[in-house]
């Protein structure tokens, strides 16, 4: 019903404006064209200025507004580096904004139409148009030789101590698969897969690099101060890993590996002790790739090397679960929390993901 | 180059020939009547019209209806993003299953942010704004009695319908429109399997941008040969008023880029319908191994960005060149730096070729063909800033005077700034890995190309309604659209890279999952109130327009705003043909104002050998 309303007191709004403004044109004409024009040419120099300076004043109080609710510190070094090249950016464009819509509120505002005032015929200067071709040139140089430095640092080769995890994409979730104690991925190819039979990437288990890969589904755990390379794949769509506090963002294309990597500063639980207990380092999907693009979401636990390694440790490679099912010819388990299938409903108002298994 | 050559003039259009009117063979002839007389049809003087200022009505209008589609798609979904725990059972009404229970399915969501997007972007910005002012300014503002080839150009604006028609047909379709983005990048767009709008609603989506193509390109080809071969004696290119310049690249830029597009269509069209694999491999989709191998999926995005990015200058150029003649003619001054506005507009057309991969930098692009692109886009900024500066320089010292399309001139460089600046941040590649696909891309490119580009159209409608119409639009409505638009434009869209700093990405029907992008809810609901508000706005323009055209003040002096241009040399209501005489012959470039202590001396005026020299 409320809609309703709102819609006749829009369509009410509307007859009422309108009026108004018809009503205006015929004073206009009553009292004189020329006369209400000077009065609208008035009005509107002095509203161009008032937005002026509104719109300062509204640019400072968004900021108060919401300068809390951004990300918090940088969680890895690459990071920090992108933060900087931000903090530069912002410095450097925050002042031409001001100088330039400044002079152009300003300028409308003064040379606003008057009795007796003849425009300038100005119609070039060499020097200054010169001037304003190399200052923003110099500039931009300094922001671009800054980006570029940081650019390489940051997709340069992964330094050799890395830890490496694959980071597979699929309508609508992320699996995760470690190499194992021979630091080595197995062979896998796309017309493998089965999931059913418990293999979701399609190793080949010819390979005997494979027998000791551990696969684990949607969330991932990287090992505090150490540099960790992600090869990124994705199985039917493109997606993108995205890593809001890590400041890092990679896509994944069915048939084209591509890499990341970048080192985690703060383990979860130091992250958790700065910005509460709800705080989790949260992988979404920044490709849009289908209807539930916005629910495909992945956690990182960032912990200590003992942490890790006695996580790692309670994973069994999907080489021995696989073979073991076969064995006791028992229908195959997959290992934990392998999502055969993912489903997106949404239930009224509350939206779930589920992982049917 | 003779004018009078120009022969495409209908019968039953009283045009007095004091001049010699011949034949010309092969200049552009297509209509065959130049001889006999016959009444015009209602057909074939407002439908079937080859009359430049008629096309250039039937885009404004076919633009305006899409405007209105597009908008409310960006309505509807605003409703999602800022009340995403609301019903609103009218929805369901008006939706059926897409909004079953009152509430945005997500596949409607994704629908109607790829809708809005490609309507917006092509249907709209492209479509209704260079084909309106191309189509009634070249001749006009060039001296010529209708384009080269009258025929094409009315050609192009029905493929442009035709284009329109399937468009708006896949909106009805079975498992709905395309819902892949408007980039629609593949698999996603290619699979069926992978999404519903990838069914019927993708083909319908691409047979409309081929379409949407041919008009695009029979359009643009005539507006070259147009200006290049149909200026009126005295006429030189750098006498050419700046639209007339802003016009001339971007119908080059399109001719040069869409047909790269199409190839991209035609490469996605076969890999949906003709089991090809230009864009797949290694792909499992929803439990089904599909046989495509050796396929990349990015090149569709090189082909895609090679017209998408030009695309953006193809919407911003003719903006441009609206506004720095609205600016001039309300100032009362030559537009500051004519020739450095030319030379500007020449280095953003070269540019725009070379930028494309900045769209991706995540993609696993080769980092050091990056830092290329890198370099490439800022530089861009260079002639970017010289016209924002010439802008405004053109202010400084005029005598100005606010008429609402002076209004929009200056909320579009007050608004190409701020979109401008943060171009700045995405073009530089470090940034955009934190910034990519996030609120402040969509803050971005709805401030630079969406808004600017919508207040130069904007400008270039109130400004030259007069012409159009005979008659002018309401100045109250006029001030009243204009102060709402802008201000709320801003409250929408400047937040929004509050939320591109905290990383939310775009194109989420929803945030409860996440504890990174919660903590805007109060946000969303001002943008989405912010966003209705202007919503009504724009529907009060479209009203004041239809209104204007039969009830608005009469036009009362052929030249109301006091312009040195030739199309105000014409009648109030100019017939086919434009000049009832002959076509005048042009003795001066177009920004003679204020000069010599004269208010303006019209393009036709020859030059006096006393007078100041510039």
């Amino acid at each position: 019903m409320s809609t309703t309303w709102i819609i006749i007191a829009l369509l009410l709004g509307f007859v009422i404006v309108f009026q108004i403004a018809k009503a205006s044109e015929y004073v206009s004409i009553l009292r004189g064209e020329e006369r209400t024009r000077k009065e609208n040419n008035r009005i509107n120099a002095f509203l161009l200025l008032a937005f002026l300076v509104a719109g300062l004043f509204g640019v400072w109080y968004c900021h108060q507004r919401l300068e809390g609710k951004i990300l918090g510190e940088a969680a890895s070094e690459h990071g920090e580096r992108i933060d900087n090249m931000l903090l530069w950016t912002i410095i450097i464009t925050g002042i031409v904004f001001l100088l330039t819509q400044i002079a152009l509120f300003w300028f409308a505002f003064k040379y606003q139409e008057r009795e007796n005032q003849k425009a300038y015929f100005y119609p070039h200067n060499n020097r200054l148009e010169v001037i304003w071709t190399v200052i923003p040139a110099i500039t931009l140089t300094v922001l671009v030789g800054l980006g570029l430095y940081y650019w390489f640092q940051i997709t340069g080769e992964a330094p050799k101590e890395s830890m490496v995890v694959e980071v597979t994409g699929k309508q609508f979730n992320w699996e995760f698969r470690y190499p194992g104690k021979d630091a080595t991925f197995g062979k896998k190819y796309f017309k493998e897969v089965n999931e059913a039979e418990g293999n979701p990437l399609g190793q080949i288990w010819t390979d005997p690099a494979n027998h000791d890969d551990l696969y684990t589904p949607n969330e991932m755990h990287l090992v505090v101060g150490k540099p960790v390379k992600l090869i990124i794949n994705a199985k039917d769509v493109i997606h993108d890993v995205g890593l809001v506090h890590f400041r890092m963002k990679m896509d994944a294309v069915p048939g084209i590996p591509t890499t990341m990597w970048f080192t985690p500063k703060f383990t979860t639980r130091q992250m958790r002790e700065k910005y509460g207990p709800e705080f989790n380092y949260e992988i979404s999907c920044d490709q849009i790739c289908g209807k539930g693009h916005f629910s495909m979401r992945g956690t990182i636990v960032v912990e200590s090397q003992a942490e890790y390694n006695a996580w790692l440790a309670s994973l069994t490679p999907t080489y021995v679960s696989v073979m073991e099912a076969k064995k006791s010819g028992a229908p195959a388990v997959a290992p934990a929390g392998a999502a055969a299938d993912s489903a997106v409903t949404t239930t009224g108002s509350e939206v779930k993901t589920i992982s049917m298994k | 180059m003779d004018q009078q050559l120009n022969t495409n003039i209908q019968p039953g259009v009283q045009v007095t020939h004091s001049g010699s009117h011949s034949e010309g063979a092969g200049n552009g002839h297509s209509n065959g009547d130049g001889v006999h007389h016959h009444k015009e049809t209602f057909i074939t003087k407002y439908i079937f019209s080859q009359d430049h200022k008629t096309i250039a009505k039937q885009f404004l209008i076919t633009g305006i209806i899409w405007a209105i589609v597009g908008g409310l798609f960006s309505v509807l979904f605003r409703l999602q993003l800022g009340y995403p725990d609301t019903a609103f059972p009218i929805l369901e009404t008006f939706f059926g299953h897409w909004a079953k229970g009152g509430q945005l399915q997500p596949e409607f969501y994704y629908a109607l942010v790829t809708m809005h997007g490609t309507v917006l972007v092509f249907f709209v910005l492209t479509g209704g704004l260079s084909g309106t002012f191309a189509n009634l300014l070249i001749p006009l503002q060039i001296g010529a009695r209708d384009m080269a080839s009258p025929f094409m150009n009315m050609l192009s604006y029905w493929f442009f319908f035709m284009a329109s028609v399937v468009m708006f047909s896949s909106l009805f379709v079975q498992t709905g429109p395309a819902s892949g983005g408007w980039t629609s990048y593949p698999p996603l767009s290619a699979l069926g399997q992978a999404s519903d709008g990838s069914k019927v609603g993708m083909d319908l989506w691409i047979v409309a941008m081929a379409l949407f193509v041919v008009s695009s390109l029979l359009g643009g080809l005539n507006y070259i040969a147009t200006i290049l071969n149909m200026r009126t004696k005295g006429m030189s290119m750098t006498r050419m008023p700046l639209t007339m310049w802003a016009i001339f690249f971007t119908a080059i830029l399109g001719v040069l880029s869409f047909p790269v597009l199409l190839s991209g269509f035609i490469l996605l069209m076969f890999d949906r319908n003709l089991g090809t694999s230009f864009y797949l491999s290694d792909i499992v989709v929803n439990g089904q191994i599909l046989p495509n191998e050796g396929g990349s999926a990015i090149l569709y995005q090189h082909l895609f960005w090679f017209l998408g990015h030009p695309e953006v200058y193809i919407i911003i150029l003719p903006a441009m060149g609206l506004v720095s003649e609205v600016m001039s003619v309300n100032a009362r001054k030559p537009i500051f730096g004519y020739m450095a506005m030319v030379g500007s507009l020449f280095a953003i057309t070269i540019l725009a070729f070379l930028v494309w991969a900045h769209h991706m930098f995540v993609t696993g692009l080769n980092p050091f063909l990056g830092a290329f692109f890198v370099l490439l886009t800022l530089l861009i900024a260079i002639p970017s800033a010289i016209k924002v500066f010439n802008w405004i320089t053109t202010l400084w010292r005029g005598n100005l005077r606010f008429t609402p399309a002076m209004m929009f001139a200056i909320g579009f460089v007050s608004m190409f700034i701020s979109g401008g600046l943060t171009g700045i941040f995405l073009g530089n590649s470090t940034i955009d890995i934190h910034l990519h696909d996030t609120y402040f891309v969509v803050a971005h490119f709805h401030i630079v190309m969406g808004v600017s580009a919508f207040f130069g159209m904007f400008a270039g409608v109130y400004h030259w309604f007069p012409k159009m119409f005979g008659r002018y639009l309401n100045n109250t409505l006029g001030y009243i659209h204009f102060w709402v638009t802008i201000v709320g434009a801003y409250l929408i869209f400047w937040p929004m890279h509050y939320q591109g700093f905290a990383g939310v990405p775009r194109r989420y029907l929803d945030f409860k999952l996440w504890s990174s992008f919660n903590q805007f809810e109060d946000l969303n609901k001002m943008i989405t109130i912010v966003s209705i508000i202007v919503f009504a706005a724009q529907l009060m323009f479209v009203f004041n327009f239809f209104y204007s055209i039969f009830k608005g003040r009469k036009v009362r002096t052929p030249n109301p705003w006091g312009s040195t241009t030739l199309e105000w040399t014409t009648p109030i209501n100019p017939g086919h043909g434009n000049w009832p005489g002959e076509i005048p012959e042009v003795h001066r470039w177009a920004y003679d104002y204020s000069k010599d202590g004269r208010d303006h001396i019209p393009q036709t005026e020859p030059v006096n050998p006393s007078e100041s020299k510039h």
